[in-house]
């Protein structure tokens, strides 16, 4: 039984490091509940109308064989068999009515109950949508207090959050299948959804409208934790990048600060202040790369530094061939970063 | 089918067969192994000038040149050119900068001591905005350049803009010490 436990271990901890089924039908939030629940719905009343619809047709098919092809004469009077049939008609289309009325109430009354889920207090978060990565900004009234990341967002569990979707070039959509719906994001205009997750956990986010040839690898971690782990996070996010110590790292700060890395990406701190690519500061401690591409392993931020077009072709970072001993100071350099 | 129908028909599939050659794009730009490349890939590339226009932006070229009508630089969409119009001269220019304060973003140190800027453009990204630079006072072919852009409107978008035929321009006074 000893022998066992620290495997299990090391599998739960591996489980716990993917985020769960990314699904719609897998709800942890209240919105997504409903929206399950309303699937539910219109999925068995389908079902139920198909499998009847069918067994009918089967019905008639069954009874005419049986009969035979036989040209034998209708017995019953027309007019009776006029009426009988009209009756079944007219009964089949009012309740075909009742039940698409009962569709459209259900749908307008769940749609504006996952829509009023909105909370003046809660803590707004600035997602701007960007070929093909996500920038997170959360907001605080005081200004030394804003964190900026990117492609991971954290909240904490049960709390409303606010989100406000900004585009910066086309028309991206914000959607965690998780927890609620689809919200899209439109360069020139301010939408907003309100998001809250029930259950902790790490949830996969989606870009869901076509925005280039990367749309289907723009994706993001939004993780869902208990409220002081939650400010625990957003803490250590605060503070500026960590200062390089050892040799190669000061090395890898100086090949990040004299290649092209410098002209786009900021790591506070230091004097890369470029808001074209994703935030640095705190590079070392995301869970993946490339908007959600790459685990964010050694030898993935190796290639990705290097040659991000053989990850993700037409990415907007280019290459950038290192010598291996710039490489590996670099690399050295990213994972301080915490 | 008639027999002259079946033809058209036949002759109508190869042209959209042979009209579907799509541009080649180099999803690898600035690798060692890519040969030289040639001026024409850039200049009548669509895709290259429109990822110029986007490092235009990107970089900031707008803080002095502002889209074209200069400022604190000169103007870009007229046919002055101080220091050459070529595409090599271009480049030139943005990688080793020039004097009286453009930078030199291909390198630490430019013809401007002082003016500087941390970081490289990498070779290719510099041939694509040299090609979109051209693209300013209309030098390249009216179908690769691109057409109007999403912001609010304050020139003629580039594939409107008529061709200015370059004339090389005096180099202005030397900035005060």
């Amino acid at each position: 039984m000893t022998r066992w436990l620290p495997f299990a271990v090391v599998v739960a901890a591996a489980g716990c490091a993917v985020p769960q089924r990314q699904s719609a039908l897998d709800p942890a939030g209240v919105q997504a509940g409903r929206i399950h629940g309303l699937w539910d719905l219109y999925l068995w009343v389908c079902v139920a109308v198909y499998v009847l619809a069918m067994a009918v047709l089967m019905a008639a098919i069954v009874r005419r064989t049986r009969a035979g092809a036989s040209d034998a004469p209708v017995t019953e009077p027309p007019v009776n068999r006029e009426l009988r049939m009209g009756v079944v008609v007219a009964a089949c289309v009012g309740v075909t009515a009742v039940i698409l009325f009962v569709f459209l109430i259900s749908d307008f009354v769940t749609g504006n109950r996952i829509n009023a889920l909105t909370d003046p207090a809660a803590q707004t978060v600035i997602v701007t949508g960007h070929q093909w990565w996500w920038e997170v900004q959360y907001q605080d009234a005081t200004p030394s207090n804003i964190v900026t990341c990117a492609n991971e967002i954290h909240v904490p569990v049960g709390r409303t959050i606010h989100f406000e979707l900004q585009a910066a070039d086309v028309i991206h959509s914000f959607w965690v299948p998780n927890l609620h719906g689809k919200t899209d994001l439109i360069p020139g205009h301010t939408t907003h959804t309100f998001v809250r997750a029930d259950q902790p956990g790490e949830y996969w986010g989606q870009c869901a409208e076509f925005c280039g040839f990367q749309h289907a690898n723009m994706r993001f971690v939004l993780v869902a934790e208990p409220e002081e782990d939650f400010q625990h996070w957003l803490a250590a996010q605060r503070p500026p990048a960590a200062e390089p110590t050892t040799e190669s790292q000061k090395k890898g700060q100086t090949v990040f600060l004299t290649r092209s890395y410098v002209l786009c990406h900021t790591i506070t701190g230091t004097p890369a202040a470029s808001r074209v690519g994703p935030d640095l500061t705190h590079v070392g401690s995301r869970p993946r790369l490339g908007a959600g591409t790459l685990p964010n392993t050694r030898g993935n931020l190796a290639g990705w530094v290097s040659d991000p077009h053989g990850v993700k072709p037409g990415v907007r970072m280019p290459p950038n061939p290192l010598e291996p001993d710039e490489l590996r100071a670099l690399l050295d350099y990213l994972e301080n970063l915490k | 089918m008639r027999l002259s129908l079946r033809f058209l028909f036949l002759l109508a599939a190869c042209g959209v067969a042979l009209g579907c050659r799509r541009e080649e794009r180099d999803y690898r730009p600035g690798m060692p192994f890519i040969s030289a490349p040639r001026f024409a890939d850039y200049d009548e590339s669509a895709y290259s000038v429109s990822e110029g226009k986007r490092l235009f932006q990107a970089f900031n070229c707008n803080g002095c040149h502002s889209l074209g009508g200069g400022g604190m630089g000169p103007a870009l969409m007229d046919d002055a050119w101080i220091y050459g119009y070529e595409p090599e001269q271009i480049f030139e220019t943005i990688s080793h900068g020039r004097p009286n304060g453009m930078p030199a973003f291909g390198g630490p140190e430019g013809a401007t001591p002082g003016v500087t800027v941390a970081g490289t453009v990498p070779k290719y990204q510099r041939w694509q905005l040299a090609a979109y630079v051209r693209s300013l006072s209309g030098l390249v072919p009216r179908n690769a350049a691109p057409s109007r852009s999403d912001h609010m409107k304050n020139k003629p978008p580039e594939n409107e803009q008529d061709p200015q035929s370059p004339v090389v321009a005096p180099p202005p006074p030397e900035m005060p010490k």
